[in-house]
């Protein structure tokens, strides 16, 4: 079966089952599914990308940060035809090139490896900078991170100079799940608008709201969207 | 004279005249040198402020989009403190950059202990596929700077000292060059201590190598000299003591052969004052070096001896 014939077939729906092929089971609690949703809404509605356009210097750039339980993603990869259905039965084995962190090197789409958490956002900063320098003006920049992720410190780091950078082609997702064991002070919209960011917290689940989300805009500023979904541990 | 450092502003401003790909990444420290290649360049000089994970993260951000990121500031700022990003961010995206060095191991005495980085090389030393430059003139420096930018998406390190030789040498970017040749027993210089071991040897009859590139080691250069000079080999090394012992012994894996690894000592001294002070502290000075190499080689004649 080629990538291309079985990847018009995949809709929403087929996601669960593709995930189950990576977990033995169809059925998935609320953290291996936390970024499902904003990660569809992004492939099929908002990155210009696909599976030719991966040499392309116009193509958006997703950076997934968090990359532990990268079912969803390899799920949402696999239906949109970048990778073959049929590396997800294998996942995490000596042969396969899905891990349980995402490899650049080895999966096809993935624009950085992760799984040690607070790299994606800078190396995010970095790209928004190496595509302005080329003046490439088109595409954006987007980075998945979880709102524990943000514990790290190299996060704020990059937070606070975006902000004053103004490097207004950079978008970061925070897929809240409560996860944290110490939340951000004020909360986590609070923290990028007071570095100057654009701000918005959605219900992650819903996807017209991520939608409008994800393209509304936000001239001259960087723009974060919270999205809001079980918490992990209930 | 002026230092490496002084050269490094002026080299890589004309580097970004001449090549698009280029671009600066500084947290800080080292601006004001770019401030006329920053209104020339304003999207390719870029100031993260004091946040040295961003520095190396972001400058591997750039690479991803193509770039060839020169990132700067003190090495103890530019290896060990975002260790993680530079093992990760580079080596494990698979990108490339040039990463620039100053303060060395103890450029500035009076800055204590937080601002020397003598493990820096063998840091550097536990991942793969770095090229290490330790030029030990400011020519050199500038030499060598040239060829780590014009090294395609290679992962280099550059080591900038204020400590210096005499006289910059004609430095390949490659290859130990042969400086002194003799029967008993080979030398091989480091950078800025050159000078200190031409003095430490002079009369004795060795051969002396001179390495700027350290990494990848010469090894076939070494063994050369091993045929004339015999396999007693000291490495003269301006940061850890032993750094390239390891690379020395698998160059000479197949024969018999000593080695001794002189460098900077793993103590802290807890002490300020000059360079000229912490050089002799560490008996990386003519006469301590002299002492201890005629003192090794003394040891083997009288094994062979016995």
């Amino acid at each position: 079966m080629s990538i291309t014939a079985e990847r018009a077939s995949h809709t929403y729906t087929d996601l669960p089952r593709l995930m189950g092929l990576m977990t033995g089971d169809e059925k998935h609690g609320p953290a291996a599914t936390s970024t499902l949703d904003v990660l569809w809404v992004l492939y099929d509605r908002v990155l210009r990308v696909g599976p030719q356009r991966m040499a392309d210097p116009e193509r958006d750039r997703f950076l997934l940060s968090k990359g532990h339980g990268p079912m969803a993603y390899y799920a949402v990869l696999a239906a949109k035809g970048f990778l073959p259905v049929e590396w997800l039965p294998e996942f995490g084995s000596y042969d396969s090139p899905l891990g349980h962190h995402p490899d650049r090197v080895l999966v096809p789409g993935a624009e950085i490896g992760s799984g040690s958490l607070g790299h994606g956002l800078p190396l995010a900063v970095g790209t928004a900078l190496g595509l302005r320098a080329q003046g490439l003006d088109e595409p954006s920049v987007w980075v998945l991170i979880g709102d524990a992720e943000l514990d790290e410190g190299s996060n704020h780091e990059a937070i606070a100079y975006a902000g004053p950078a103004g490097l207004d082609r950079l978008h970061t997702v925070v897929v809240d799940n409560a996860s944290a064991s110490h939340a951000l002070p004020g909360g986590i919209a609070a923290r990028f608008e007071a570095a100057g960011w654009s701000a918005e917290t959605v219900d992650g689940r819903d996807h017209e709201a991520l939608y409008a989300a994800f393209t509304a805009p936000h001239p001259g500023r960087p723009r974060v969207v919270v999205a809001r979904v079980e918490p992990k541990n209930i | 004279m002026d230092t490496m450092r002084d050269r490094f502003a002026p080299v890589v401003s004309r580097l970004l005249d001449e090549d698009p790909r280029v671009a600066v990444v500084l947290a800080e420290i080292g601006t004001d040198g770019f401030a006329e290649a920053e209104r020339k360049h304003p999207d390719r000089v870029i100031n993260v402020g004091i946040r040295e994970q961003l520095l190396v993260g972001a400058g591997a951000g750039l690479a991803l989009t193509g770039m060839r990121p020169v990132v700067h500031t003190f090495a103890s700022f530019l290896v060990e403190r975002p260790f993680e990003q530079v093992k990760l961010d580079l080596g494990h995206q698979d990108v490339g950059a040039v990463l620039v060095s100053a303060a060395a191991s103890f450029d500035w005495p009076a800055g204590g202990f937080t601002h020397m980085s003598p493990g820096d090389v063998a840091l550097l030393d536990t991942l793969d596929g770095w090229t290490v430059h330790v030029p030990g003139h400011p020519d050199e420096a500038e030499t060598l700077l040239r060829h780590a930018v014009g090294a395609g998406d290679d992962r280099v390190y550059v080591r900038l000292s204020v400590q210096s030789n005499q006289r910059g040498l004609a430095v390949d970017g490659a290859r130990f060059l042969t400086v002194r040749e003799g029967r008993g027993g080979v030398v091989v210089a480091v950078g800025p201590l050159l000078d200190a071991v031409l003095d430490a040897t002079e009369g004795l009859d060795v051969t002396v190598l001179y390495a700027t590139t350290v990494r990848p080691f010469d090894a076939a250069s070494l063994r050369r000299a091993t045929e004339a000079a015999g396999a007693d080999v000291v490495l003269v090394e301006p940061y850890l003591a032993g750094t390239s012992t390891a690379a020395a012994n698998d160059a000479l894996a197949d024969a018999p052969h000593r080695v001794l690894g002189l460098g900077v000592g793993r103590g802290e001294l807890r002490r300020y004052g000059t360079v000229e002070e912490h050089v002799a502290a560490h008996g990386l000075d003519a006469r301590s070096l002299r002492e201890r190499i005629t003192g090794f080689l003394a040891g083997a004649g009288a094994r062979v001896r016995s």
